[in-house]
């Protein structure tokens, strides 16, 4: 068929898939870790540094997302600064936990992908397009996660044609769910939830949910030791990005901090 | 045993060369125009939908004449060129200059191969950051390229409307209104037809944006711009 005969069609992932010598990450055969303590399979992994708690809350004008800003290494503390949401398009973002390396290479070829459709067809993917198209890359992840390389990314979108935000998350192989309130994942992810979970209902404003996934990241970093809290000595806040029909907006970082102060002061109050 | 025909190299080029040639000469003109806000981009265009003009990198367009199936394969992999060396290296390591070598290679191999030469014309134009000076590319059916200073056309009046802007364009430093009423003029003057907003298709890559300039004009935007 003739529309067949171009094979990478409007996809740069599957063109860079089909390229050779293969550029995409890939997996070494399984058993040939490094085995420090002697022993096979994960244990001899070697220790890569990971991403931690981020999550999605849906709001009155589309979805707010958020993530801490720690990447941890086993025991150790790999960075304090590092992001974990990045805007994909105008009207979409990623958040990504799990090992740090090949969960930023995944958001920085996501970003590519998009916007090579948009050159090539003329118009972007729809939200749900763009949904689809991420399960098909955690998808290609897989052989890498088997080994302890395990990619989750938390995708939302503003939906222009239903004209409301959407969050979708996924699992390593590549299943797609959405989600219709809020999501978090991460090692600090169920503490979020659980936090979030309180506190939210529906048609909140933006001031609001600011304070709600602040709270929630803040419990997570109380009671998960991979995941950082605001740092006050250097000034390292969480960081807040929110997709609306206007697009996506990094929120002010003053905004934020204030905001994490304020908490801060009430806690203090309590104890 | 026949013996093949023997035609000469001259003969089978200068052959290529007329059937190429006719080919683009049936197609519609593009102008590309510098000016005070980056580079203007303006095509015969009576197609809303069927572009001429496209955006390529973050500050590169690509314009095609000539047939629309070869320019369409063209462009196609200009932007997986461009993509694939930003994902490699880094968005400020694609430039025009190296779009245009490719394209010259390719058009040029096939023109020189294949018994039947690609009926098109490109303009690849990328718009300079900050002081740095603009750059238009424009590559014919043979592979051969021109380096373009201030204006550029391809296309069917390529020749006429060439210079017609010569003689009229002042400066880089002319506005986007200025530049989009004398593209208008030279193609209206050229073709000797009244183009409405309707038939035509613009697009400028903006110098003042950051990250990804090229931006389409659309029909009410133009009617603004022209009264």
């Amino acid at each position: 068929m003739s529309l067949f005969l171009d094979p990478y069609g409007s996809s740069f992932y599957d063109f860079l898939a089909g390229r050779r010598p293969e550029p995409l990450p890939q997996a070494p055969p399984i058993g040939s870790q490094p085995t420090p303590s002697g022993a096979p399979g994960p244990a001899g992994l070697l220790a890569v540094p990971h991403g931690t708690t981020v999550l999605a809350v849906r709001y009155q004008d589309g979805v707010l997302m958020a993530g801490d800003r720690q990447a941890t290494e086993g025991f150790q503390v790999a960075g304090r600064r590092i992001d974990k949401v990045f805007k994909t398009d105008e009207h979409s973002a990623v958040a990504i936990a799990g090992a740090a390396g090949p969960a930023l290479e995944l958001a920085r070829l996501f970003q590519i992908e998009l916007e090579h459709y948009e050159k090539l067809e003329g118009e972007m993917l729809s939200c749900e397009g763009k949904a689809n198209k991420l399960a098909q890359m955690v998808r290609g992840n897989l052989p890498m996660a088997f080994q302890g390389l395990v990619v989750i990314p938390l995708f939302a979108g503003y939906d222009l044609k239903r004209r409301e935000g959407r969050i979708f998350k996924y699992d390593v192989t590549g299943g797609r769910y959405e989600e219709t309130e809020y999501y978090s994942t991460g090692s600090g992810g169920k503490d979020a939830r659980d936090t979030m979970k309180q506190l939210y209902r529906r048609g909140l404003t933006e001031t609001q949910v600011l304070r709600i996934a602040l709270e929630a990241l803040y419990n997570a970093a109380e009671e998960d030791v991979g995941t950082g809290g605001p740092d006050l000595v250097r000034g390292i806040y969480p960081t807040v990005k929110v997709i609306t029909e206007k697009g996506v907006r990094d929120l002010d970082e003053s905004k934020v901090a204030e905001t994490c102060n304020a908490l801060i002061g009430e806690r203090r109050e309590k104890v | 045993m026949a013996l093949p025909y023997y035609v000469s190299p001259e003969q089978m080029m200068a052959d290529k060369a007329e059937y190429a040639k006719k080919g683009i000469a049936k197609g519609r003109s593009i102008v590309a125009m510098e000016c005070a806000d980056g580079v203007l981009l303006v095509a015969d265009n009576p197609s809303a939908s069927l572009h001429k003009i496209s955006e390529m990198y973050d500050r590169i367009a690509f314009s095609g004449a000539g047939k629309y199936n070869e320019f369409e394969m063209l462009r196609k992999a200009g932007i997986r060129h461009a993509d694939l060396k930003g994902y490699t290296y880094s968005r400020e390591d694609v430039t025009a200059r190296s779009l245009a070598n490719a394209y010259s290679q390719s058009i040029g191999s096939i023109f020189s191969v294949e018994p039947k030469p690609l009926e098109v014309e490109l303009l690849v134009v990328e718009v300079g950051q900050g002081n740095k000076p603009n750059e238009i590319y424009r590559i014919s059916y043979d592979g051969s390229i021109i380096d373009e200073k201030g204006v550029a056309a391809i296309g069917g009046k390529a020749d006429a409307l060439l210079t017609f802007l010569k003689a009229r364009w002042a400066a880089p430093t002319i506005s986007l209104r200025e530049a989009l009423r004398l593209s208008l003029e030279s193609l209206d003057t050229v073709t000797n037809q009244k183009l409405g907003s309707e038939g035509l298709e613009v697009a400028v890559l903006d110098r003042t944006r950051t990250g990804r300039t090229f931006r389409r004009i659309g029909s009410s935007e133009i009617k603004a711009l022209v009264a």
